[in-house]
């Protein structure tokens, strides 16, 4: 899954002829001003930030002129909002807004068919909408097979009781988004605010957009969102190398194959007292090399005490496995001892393979159980950080 | 075909099927979904993933019938023991040459809704699929297409190990070494499980108590699995030879809500879970697409609230789901 700046859900809706404002992107001052210019006074100052409240938090400013611009760029960029520093602003003209609805689709999970959201009150958190005024949100589930034909997105938008002035254009917009959300592999394409002006205009405010990474293969223009994807050090080395990685706070390095076992895993390491480092699942089908790139992004983090390799393997062969880990002791110094539990396809043969390696008892230590093994790997974390 | 074995249970009470059994003691117990007269072609059994896996179900006693590779009609490919399984350029001309009932995909993400469909339309009453990384669009598309015109197909997965009646029929990457047989006396525990590894986990830790598995379902991790929970439960309430049932979930989605609430109307056997992800971080997809918490819902904590009201004794990792199975069974 792959979350879209605005500005980028911006520029994948007009890719789907959703129409928005004239803008563009800026990281300085000169961009911001030259960006303003193009796109006509007045214009919006918008923060780019994977976050929601950056209008209360100053990160939204409307400029009548060059000098404002500045002014408010220069307040925005570098600026702090949640924890999410603002790299780029997002210039826009100013659109005149009589009124703001919402719009998304997304998949239903439960129903396992597509799900469209509408509604007159737009602008605000739709999830206070969903818990304060329910009946105000057009809920329509939409048949993958049939798709989402123009009939319907009219029905919808008289049923979310939208003026009539403001119906066909809504439609014409729900048509496109719902092309956006399918052909554009789409977990998630929402519109909020959507907005009604005064010469009768309907277009998208807001873009809010997360893309399905399986998708990737259908999407080489995908390729310049990985850009800007917001990932720490760690995050971006096990990118680099294909993993699946996400950082945490805690002293137990954990690789593990399978999400749920790796998920597991984390939960185990909690149990016994301890705290992981991260979550890392090297996936189905992973050989030697996949295991040592594992073993080199987890020495890359200095917190790390012990680290816990958890593998059952069922594509993955334990042989392969135990190759990589051999390999990746010969590649890399580790900072950590290794605590290994091996069972499943070809757990045997990996086992032998280590024993062969002859590998010392303070670097590697095998556990016949994920218990045992999360114990030994918490043990050795708590133990030497008390040591130094 | 399984769907109308499932007829024959619905119609047979579960008194006339044990004494079946005892008719026959050499005879194997029941399973859901696949058994020893499952006939079983690979798609993609010429590829790395299909072949391997292809044949290790072979090896184990599946009944292996033939390959479907588009253009490698006409090959062979040699199992164990020198003898070679026939390789078709269509599903179609493999049902038809050998009477497969269930198929293997075993295909990369591009080609696997293509062969899904294909195998559905050629008749195959089950498909495991195990392919990882298929868009959600596709998965949608694929099962609400199944859903409305091949609607007597069950589709299992896609991102799934697979699924294995021990002793019968593997279909799929479960490492058959760690299935513990089912015993005609009983008692047997079904196994239903949404992450693979965990699957694999969970079959591990009833081997380690000792408990026969009648049928072990991994439905896959991803947005739209085939077959749900719901399904698998369903099956095992009405199969004779399963007599408590392991639930392994994870965060994200709905689908242990929802098997909460059948749990509560439908499921009279004795049930233990386990759910991945208590300390999974809000808003971070882990690995599956499947599992992320958001917006509050999904979380380890509500699953296993949901499970626990419906009567179901819930671990807080999978040895003391084992456990807590192996104290139920031996109150049977």
């Amino acid at each position: 899954m792959l979350d879209l700046f605005e500005y980028q859900g911006k520029q994948y809706f007009a890719r789907f002829g959703i129409p928005v404002s004239p803008g563009g992107v800026a990281c300085t001052v000169d961009e911001a001003a030259a960006a303003a210019e193009q796109a006509g006074y007045p214009v919006v100052v918008k923060a780019q930030v994977q976050v929601g409240g950056r209008g209360k938090a100053g990160g939204i400013k409307l400029a009548n002129d060059a000098g404002e611009v500045r002014t408010h760029a220069g307040n925005i960029l570098g600026m702090d909002i949640k924890g999410h520093r603002v790299e780029r602003v997002w210039v826009e003209h100013a659109s005149d807004i009589d009124e703001e609805y919402y719009a998304s689709f997304t998949l239903d999970r439960a129903a396992k068919q597509h799900l469209l959201m509408l509604s007159a009150q737009g602008g605000v958190d739709i999830e206070d909408v969903a818990r304060t005024d329910p009946a105000a949100i057009v809920k329509l589930h939409i048949d993958p097979v049939d798709g989402f034909p123009e009939a319907t997105a009219r029905r919808a938008a008289v049923d979310a009781k939208l003026p009539a002035r403001a119906q066909d254009g809504v439609a014409a917009i729900l048509v496109q988004l719902y092309d956006c959300f399918t052909k554009g592999d789409c977990d998630l394409a929402e519109i909020n605010p959507l907005i009604l002006k005064p010469d009768g205009q309907v277009h998208a405010l807001d873009a809010k957009v997360s893309l399905d990474g399986n998708a990737a293969f259908r999407h080489p223009e995908w390729e310049e969102f990985g850009e800007t994807e917001v990932l720490d050090e760690r995050e971006r080395l096990a990118k680099e190398k294909d993993l699946q990685y996400i950082g945490l706070d805690g002293s137990v390095g954990i690789i593990a194959n399978g999400a749920g076992l790796a998920m597991s895993t984390l939960d185990v390491v909690n149990q016994v007292g301890g705290a992981a480092a991260n979550f890392l699942d090297i996936g189905g089908g992973a050989n030697a090399d996949v295991m040592a790139a594992a073993l080199d992004v987890i020495n890359h983090d200095e917190n790390v005490r012990s680290i816990f390799v958890n593998i059952f393997g069922g594509i993955t062969r334990g042989e392969e496995v135990a190759k990589g880990i051999v390999e990746g002791l010969s590649r890399v110094e580790l900072r950590a001892p290794i605590v290994i539990r091996l069972d499943g396809t070809n757990a045997e043969e990996g086992r032998q393979i280590i024993l062969d390696a002859g590998i010392p008892a303070d670097k590697l230590i095998t556990k016949p159980t994920m218990l045992e093994a999360a114990r030994e790997a918490v043990r050795l974390a708590n133990g030497s950080e008390g040591g130094g | 075909m399984p769907q109308m074995r499932a007829t024959e249970r619905q119609r047979g009470s579960g008194q006339q099927l044990r004494r079946l059994q005892v008719a026959w003691p050499g005879n194997a117990v029941m399973a859901i979904f696949v058994d020893q007269d499952t006939r079983v072609i690979v798609q993609g059994l010429t590829g790395g993933q299909g072949k391997f896996h292809g044949l290790r179900n072979r090896e184990y006693g599946t009944q292996v019938v033939a390959g479907v590779t588009p253009g490698k009609g006409g090959q062979e490919v040699t199992a164990a023991g020198g003898e070679s399984i026939p390789v078709f350029d269509s599903v179609a001309e493999a049902v038809a040459a050998t009477g497969a009932t269930a198929s293997f995909v075993a295909v990369p993400p591009k080609a696997a809704p293509a062969a899904i469909l294909e195998a559905a339309a050629a008749g195959i009453g089950f498909v495991v699929c195990i392919t990882e990384g298929i868009p959600a669009q596709d998965e949608a598309r694929v099962f609400n297409t199944l859903l409305r015109q091949h609607p007597s197909t069950r589709l299992l997965g896609p991102n799934c190990p697979g699924i294995i009646s021990p002793g019968k029929c593997n279909i799929g990457i479960t490492p058959s070494s760690i299935a513990q047989e089912p015993t005609a006396a009983g008692p047997n525990v079904g196994i239903v499980s949404r992450s693979g590894t965990l699957t694999y986990q969970a079959l591990y830790e009833l081997q380690q108590n000792g408990i026969g598995v009648s049928t072990c379902v991994g439905i896959g991790g991803d947005p739209v699995p085939g077959t749900s929970f719901v399904d698998c439960l369903a099956e095992f309430e009405r199969d004779p030879e399963t007599h408590a049932v392991i639930m392994f979930g994870e965060i994200g989605g709905s689908a242990e809500e929802e098997a909460a609430e059948f749990i509560t109307a439908n499921v009279s056997k004795p049930m233990s879970a386990y759910i991945a992800g208590v300390t999974a971080p809000a808003g971070k997809k882990m690995g599956h697409a499947g599992a992320i918490v958001s917006g509050g819902k999904g979380t380890a904590q509500g699953k296993m609230d949901a499970l626990a009201a419906a009567g179901v004794k819930v671990g807080l990792n999978p040895t003391e789901a084992g456990e807590l199975m192996a104290a139920l069974v031996a109150d049977l």
